[in-house]
């Protein structure tokens, strides 16, 4: 089957305008003008399309939040894409750039704005000349600035960079970070679509997610919701590693078994036995063996405790220790956290600093009850979700993997009066 | 001291002229004056601050804020190394080690020639390429320990020869002059 | 749609209005929701989650809007997915809210046991211990044990100085954010933030002097925790060993209602000591902020070099003197004199001094020879006609309301109103100032009108003439726009001072500004609430010095005098040419501001002070007075808010209140038995002055209620203001409140033709003083001598920026710093740093070649 997002991989050099044209590039968005605002609204709605940034929100209801009427709107693309195990963002932005300002395009006649922000991650600068140059031809084919393609419609196009922060993603703290301020997040209400950048009601939408908008309006949403399942319509690019044999991204139809992937990407490395495997990068809990088959939807994962979200696919196989793993998750989460609210702050920190106790060997029964006790006074108390994230690997190995603890925790009575000052400076 | 303000006036220019307000372009211009300072001085900071009317103490907490910015001085090529989980599955840990072993500093050392600055870093979006790094943030990927030995000895070639390339920050910036 | 909104918690019904926050309307029912990083003063950020709760908002029918019940026919709740804070959530209709439940107190305990891990345990020495919410919310909240490996601590740095006037203690700060958001948010100087990210957050500041702010103070009252403290304060004191005694801040015509903090010191022979001044919450005055002039001089009032004994000059000496000896001398003199006496007073004496001061010069000695020392601003009269209306409270200022500002920089002469006309603009009223030059008020104001030097008085006589009922739309003229804005306003408030005027032009100014005033759009802008003309009188109690007729033209109520006296000038005058034989000065320093050369011809000259002042020491008596930290009297702010102040500390050696001291001669010169206390004084005050009929000292020691609750009992705003239990004061009614006020005549200025460079002295404010110089926490701060002119200006005269130069006014000599500054106008020279100079001047100036030593700034 013929790539509907990572088009490149069919089509060389469809990064430049004149391949991305000659390929049907731009109807998607001639499709677009030639129908009132509300009605690409609608023809989003009706497609299914949900957020490919972790949340899944219905991406047409979320256009319809923008209040309708004159003043200034905004759309951001959210190319922060800074969890871990997540690298699919950069692979659109990198070798197939039209499509996502077709999609950006579309979205902003839909809700009538003016400029779009495209929001990188610092680290993607590297990743992003395409993108540019991309834009660039844009300008010159009048496809962006004023009265785009002959129309009344006229939009303004800038990519901006962020200077590593995985915060910087979440949406409010992303606004924030565009207007200077500290990356950090604000308690919502209210809404960006009603309060966002510069206090006008703003857009927020994942690269991926916004890809697969000119097709949608090219084929209509009938087609797209032939694909994937009736709740989870479409396709979504899954990024596979880990121990796999052929990590990279796939591009698959919604509902996909998680084993099926592994199979994609070549099974397991080595031939090695699969242990687990995280399904949203770090910030979804741990899956093991029983959930394989389960569908990779936005609902499949519920039955297991876990999430689909950002299909972050990090596979390990039986040699991986999964205290190891959520130590390396939780220090992720401590060293992102912004901040500002007390639980994640403190709690990040304080998890990490009992986590890597217990992996030390220098933790006891009690280190094992405080880390769970810590991880579930922070869940649902934090001003984001990235509190909640942190907490993830933590309780579903704990829950999953809970010899691999009590084996680490057993016997380190006397070692851990000498040694703890130096196991735990070793933490930071 | 006006390092940025004459040598990237243009990108500068551009830059401001894609934001409502001054503020938003606090986190390029600081790119900018990092690549002009080597790292995010005090004098360079208030030269941010200056452009932008802002309060020097606010382009501090944003330096401090984001990892990219260095407030310390570093050598001329900044390794992050990506270790973190996906990564670290595929030998990220042990490939940090190598290359401390290989440069002869710890973590955060930088080199005693003042050219490489080691560190670590959470994820870099190159999972799949692992092990990887970026150097002065362009990413060099699928590394091993023949690979990184070419790396350094094309850098130090680099640097011998004086001939500066545009860095990867100059060469994006750049598109803001159009 | 109503815009009340009825909502249960904990089962009790609260009625309150729309856009309340829950925090808010549970505290109206006394239901404390912990807090840490909300305060009622600042916008919610709900960083903390200390204040969660469980929020139920009524179900409704997607189709019909109808609010679905259960099948007892109760309302059916949807509690969202967990617990949300009560800082940030809104109330609305039929809202039920949760606060003693058990994930409630879970996620309390859990929040609380958070902060802790990093907060060092060192309450034993910290100075918050005692009132620290952290402390009562772990008491209240805590889960009493720790879990926490303590060898998991990080140890931060504890003594960090953010500038010279407030340390960090990085362990303590629990990062709430209330310092940076006050900082930001209120006062507009976003001069500190948090650095680094996570558990690495930590306050920063990169301000040169550090900490660069005039309300830094405020930050380490709304700390909740011991993070910030005061250089001065820092270890100096246990909450629980201080005596609070309510005051009134001595150093603006604002009057900041203050508390000041006492202890007995060992260092001090165990005396009182002042240890703290902190602001005391009056919602109509300050609110709960003070800057940080009124927190940090009161040391003056412990100074050692405070005048102790009487002095009487003996064989060309100061020596000291019984006080029966030196009153017998004073009022002997004096009466000696009768035909040829002046006095001359400050205006940061009490009503009481003041009024017995007018009365011994009045009726003991049938002079109207009596004058402030150095009388700047005119109006008073003007004033106690269409002044600000009783009642009135700047924070009710807002969308459709109009406030004038002409010739004074409110920031630096009277911070709190500048704050306060700052937040009317943000609340939306239309604020215009009008001056020579801008001033920090003008980024928030909506009209700038910045006159040329010497036209002052016909850009505002332009306004006046151009704010006519009928006139619609405003032409592209800003004046025009000006004048349309203000009087198509609900309210309107004026305030006037006296920058770059004489004394005559502030008179002429007070009556323009009047008649603006009184221009009828509807009813007129005089007479009710919230409207009126505030003069920014150069000290606190100005207002107070014409209420009591310390005033060659007007006794005490503003009645006129048949045979006026000599004004301050002209007592100058009569002084060097021997015309006056005797004077009497208290609470001024007329030689060394400057006013004064020597003691002329004077046959005698009194003086009553605090310290041995320039004038002081050529004196032939010196009676040591009381500060206002030792004794009690009141005080009438430009709002005419009449305020009470208390005894704090006991008297620095054998020092008496002025007003004592004058009760005592006065009874010399044979005006009857002296009044034994204060309030027998005022009472006195409110017989012969009209308008403080009915006052007196319990009337104004009146308190009730006020909102936001912050001072009270709880365990969370501990700290952040002292609950008002002393007074909230009484403003005095202005004639229009009950009479019809007449347009004022007001008398044509000569227009002096200008030539060259103008110079105008700009305030600072922290300008030297008799006071401020015995606070040396201040010094640092203290603003030099500085010129501040444009680019083109500063090049024409060789100088640059950071040069040294000297300037000449009505020749006295100053040296001063040069600043280029492209904000100053051009033909404009600012200088600051230097006493009072009324008027524009020619300035001369001269570049300094050689480089002087520069202040080391230590
Ligand atoms: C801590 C955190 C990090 C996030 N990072 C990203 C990100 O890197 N990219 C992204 O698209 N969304 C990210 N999100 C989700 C965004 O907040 C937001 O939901 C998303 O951009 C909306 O776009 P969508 O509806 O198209 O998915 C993150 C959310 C959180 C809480
Ligand atoms: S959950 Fe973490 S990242 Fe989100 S606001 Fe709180 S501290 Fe910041
Ligand atoms: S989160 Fe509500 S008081 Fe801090």
């Amino acid at each position: 089957m013929a790539h509907i997002l990572l088009r490149h991989r069919d089509i060389e050099n469809i990064h430049e305008l004149d391949v991305y044209l000659a390929h049907g590039g731009y109807e998607g968005l001639k499709k677009a003008l030639s129908i009132q605002p509300d009605e690409v609204i609608e023809v989003v709605k009706k497609s299914g399309l949900r957020g490919r940034g972790g949340a899944g929100f219905p991406t047409g209801i979320k256009w319809g939040f923008i209040p309708k009427g004159p003043g200034e709107k905004y759309v951001i693309i959210n190319t922060d894409e800074s969890e871990t195990g997540t690298f699919k963002d950069r692979e659109l932005v990198e070798k197939n750039p039209h499509q996502v300002i077709e999609g950006a395009l579309i979205a902003a006649y839909a809700i009538g704005a003016r400029t779009i922000y495209n929001y990188f991650r610092g680290e993607y600068m590297d990743a992003a000349y395409r993108f540019e140059e991309a834009l660039k031809a844009c300008y010159e084919r009048g496809l962006l600035g004023q009265n785009i393609l002959g129309s009344d419609f006229s939009c303004d196009f800038y990519c901006h960079y962020g200077a590593g922060a995985y915060i910087c993603g979440e949406e409010t703290a992303l606004i924030n970070s565009l207007m200077g301020n500290l990356g950090q997040p604000w308690s919502k209400p209210p809404f960006p679509a009603i309060e966002g950048l510069y206090g006008k009601p703003t857009v927020v939408n994942n690269t991926e997610t916004l890809a697969n908008v000119p097709p949608i309006l090219v084929n209509g949403p009938e087609w797209y919701t032939s694909m994937g399942t009736e709740k989870s319509p479409g396709v979504k690019i899954v990024c596979m590693s880990g121990h796999v044999e052929r990590p990279g991204n796939y591009e698959v139809e919604m509902g996909v078994t998680y084993r099926q992937l592994i199979e994609m990407a070549g099974g397991m490395r080595n031939g090695r036995k699969f242990k687990a495997l995280l399904p949203s990068g770090g910030s979804g809990p741990v899956i093991t063996e029983e959930a394989l088959d389960a569908p990779m939807t936005y609902e499949g994962l519920t039955p297991y405790g876990s999430v689909m979200g950002s299909s972050s696919v990090i596979v390990m196989d039986e040699t991986t220790d999964m205290v190891w793993a959520a130590l390396k998750m939780v220090h992720f989460f401590r060293h992102e956290s912004c901040g500002k609210c007390t639980p994640c702050r403190e709690g990040t920190f304080w998890m990490e600093k009992v986590l890597s106790r217990i992996y030390h060997g220098y933790g006891t029964e009690r280190d094992l009850q405080i880390l769970e006790s810590v991880a579930n006074q922070i869940g649902g108390r934090c001003l984001c979700a990235l509190g909640d994230f942190a907490v993830n690997p933590v309780l579903s190995t704990i829950r999953h993997f809970f010899d691999e603890y009590k084996a680490k925790v057993s016997g380190a009575g006397q070692k851990q009066q000498a040694t703890r000052e130096t196991a735990v400076a070793t933490a930071d | 001291m006006a390092l940025i303000a004459e040598k990237y006036a243009e990108e500068i220019e551009g830059i401001l002229k894609r934001f409502p307000d001054k503020k938003s372009a606090v986190l390029p211009l600081m790119h900018l004056a990092q690549q002009a300072y080597g790292h995010m001085s005090r004098e360079a900071m208030q030269e941010v601050a200056d452009i932008l009317e802002i309060s020097p103490t606010h382009v501090l907490a944003l330096s401090g804020f984001y990892s990219l910015y260095y407030e310390e001085p570093v050598g001329k090529y900044v390794l992050e190394i990506c270790n973190d989980l996906a990564c670290a599955l595929r030998g990220a840990d042990e490939f940090v080690e190598m290359v401390c072993h290989k440069l002869g500093v710890p973590v955060d050392g930088t080199t005693a020639d003042g050219l490489f600055t080691v560190k670590t870093v959470m994820c870099l979006g190159a999972c799949d390429r692992a092990p990887m790094l970026q150097c002065n943030l362009k990413f060099e990927e699928h590394l091993d320990e023949e690979k990184f030995d070419q790396l350094i000895a094309r850098l130090r070639a680099e640097a011998e020869s004086g001939k500066e390339e545009p860095s990867v920050v100059e060469k994006i910036m750049a598109y803001a002059k159009s | 749609m109503s815009d009340l909104v009825t909502v249960t918690i904990d089962g009790v019904e609260v009625t309150v209005p729309q856009g309340t926050l829950v925090v808010d309307a549970a505290k109206m029912i006394d239901n404390d929701i912990p807090v840490f990083c909300y305060h009622p003063k600042l916008k919610p950020v709900g960083m903390c989650r200390m204040c969660l709760v469980e929020i139920g908002v009524p179900m409704r029918d997607r189709a019909t809007g109808e609010v679905l019940r259960n099948e007892d026919g109760s309302v059916r709740l949807n509690f969202g997915r967990g617990l949300q804070t009560a800082c940030t959530v809104v109330v609305s209709d039929g809202m039920v809210v949760r606060t003693a439940t058990q994930p409630v107190k879970d996620a309390r305990e859990a929040v609380i046991e958070f902060l802790l891990t990093s907060h060092p345990l060192d309450c034993p020495i910290c100075d918050k211990g005692g009132e620290c919410p952290l402390q009562n919310l772990t008491m209240r909240y805590g889960r009493g044990e720790s879990r926490f490996d303590f060898s998991n601590k990080i140890l931060l740095d504890k003594h960090v100085p953010l500038g010279e006037l407030i340390y960090l203690d990085r362990q303590r700060c629990i990062q709430c954010a209330r310092c940076i958001r006050f900082q930001d948010e209120v006062v507009d100087d976003p001069v500190i933030d948090f650095h680094n990210r996570g558990r690495r957050l930590e306050i920063v500041t990169l301000s040169e002097p550090g900490f660069d702010s005039y309300w830094s103070g405020n930050t380490t009252d709304i700390c909740p925790v011991g993070a910030l403290t005061t250089a001065d304060f820092r270890f100096g004191a246990r909450p629980w060993e201080l005596t609070s005694v309510a005051s009134v801040c001595t150093h603006c015509p604002v009057g900041c209602n203050t508390t000041l903090d006492t202890r007995r010191e060992a260092i001090a022979g165990g005396r009182s000591v002042i240890k703290r001044v902190m602001p005391r919450q009056n919602e109509w005055v300050n609110e709960i902020w003070i800057c940080d002039k009124g927190r940090f001089v009161h040391h003056y009032a412990d100074a050692p070099t405070r005048l102790k004994q009487p002095l009487v000059r003996k064989n060309g000496q100061l020596v000291e003197a019984s006080w029966d000896e030196a009153l017998d001398l004073v009022a002997g003199k004096l009466q000696q004199h009768k035909t040829a006496v002046a006095g001359l007073a400050g205006d940061r004496l009490s009503n009481e001094d003041l009024y017995l001061f007018q009365k011994l010069f009045r009726e003991g000695l049938g002079s109207n020879n009596i004058d402030l020392a150095n009388r700047r601003l005119a109006g008073g009269d003007v004033v106690a006609q269409v002044g600000l209306a009783s009642g009135s409270n700047l924070k009710e200022l807002g969308a459709g309301d109009a406030v004038l500002v002409v010739a004074t920089d409110l920031h630096e002469e009277a911070p709190v109103w500048w704050l306060r006309v700052k937040q009317a603009a943000e609340r939306g009223a239309v604020v215009v100032v009008a001056n020579l030059r801008p001033t920090r008020l003008d980024k928030f104001a909506t009209h700038r009108l910045h006159y040329a030097p010497g036209e002052a008085l016909s850009t505002i006589r332009q306004l006046v003439n151009l704010a006519k009922v009928e006139m619609e739309t405003a032409d592209s003229d800003p004046l025009a726009a000006a004048a349309d804005a203000l009087i198509k306003a609900k309210n309107m408030v004026v305030f006037y001072g006296s920058e770059g005027l004489t004394y005559e032009e502030t008179d002429a100014l007070a009556r323009l500004l009047a008649n603006l005033l009184l221009v009828k759009n509807g009813e007129g802008h005089v007479g009710r609430p919230n409207n009126g003309l505030i003069p920014v009188w150069p000290h606190s109690n100005t207002q107070g010095a014409w209420d009591m007729g310390v005033h060659p033209a007007f006794a005490p109520g503003y009645k006129p005098v048949s045979e006026p006296g000599l004004r301050a000038t002209d007592i100058y005058a009569g002084v060097a040419d021997g015309s006056l034989k005797a004077l009497f000065v208290i609470g001024a320093d007329p030689v060394g501001d400057g006013l004064m050369a020597d003691r002329g011809q004077l046959d005698f000259l009194v003086v009553q002070e605090l310290f041995m002042t320039k004038t002081a020491e050529l004196a032939d008596v010196v009676l040591p007075a009381q500060s206002w930290a030792e004794r009690e009297g009141t005080f009438t702010t430009g709002e005419r808010r009449v305020q009470r102040y208390y005894m704090a500390i006991p008297p620095i050696g054998d020092s008496r209140p002025d007003w004592q001291i004058l009760a005592q001669i006065n009874e010399r010169v044979g005006l009857g038995k002296p009044a034994f206390a204060a309030s027998l004084v005022f009472n006195e005050i409110a017989k012969v002055v009209p308008q403080y009929k009915g006052m007196d000292y319990r009337s104004l020691a009146r308190v009730e209620k006020q909102w936001p609750d912050v001072g009270g009992e709880d365990l969370y705003y501990g700290g952040t203001a002292h609950e008002n239990r002393s007074g909230l004061g009484q403003q005095w009614a202005c004639v229009a409140e009950s009479a019809t006020v007449e347009r004022f005549d007001v008398a044509e200025q000569p227009v002096i033709a200008r030539d060259g460079l103008q110079l105008v002295r700009v305030a600072a404010l922290y300008t030297s003083g008799t006071l401020i110089e015995q606070s040396p926490v201040l010094h640092h701060r203290m603003a030099r001598p500085t010129i501040q002119l444009a680019h083109a200006d500063a090049t024409a005269l060789g100088l640059a920026d950071d040069d040294r130069a000297e300037v000449t006014v009505n020749s006295v000599t100053y040296e001063t710093a040069v600043r280029v500054n492209e904000q100053v106008p051009a033909g404009l020279v600012l200088l600051s740093g230097v006493p009072y100079i009324a008027g524009l001047t020619t300035a001369q100036i001269r570049k300094l070649e050689t480089a002087v030593a520069q202040p080391t700034g230590d």
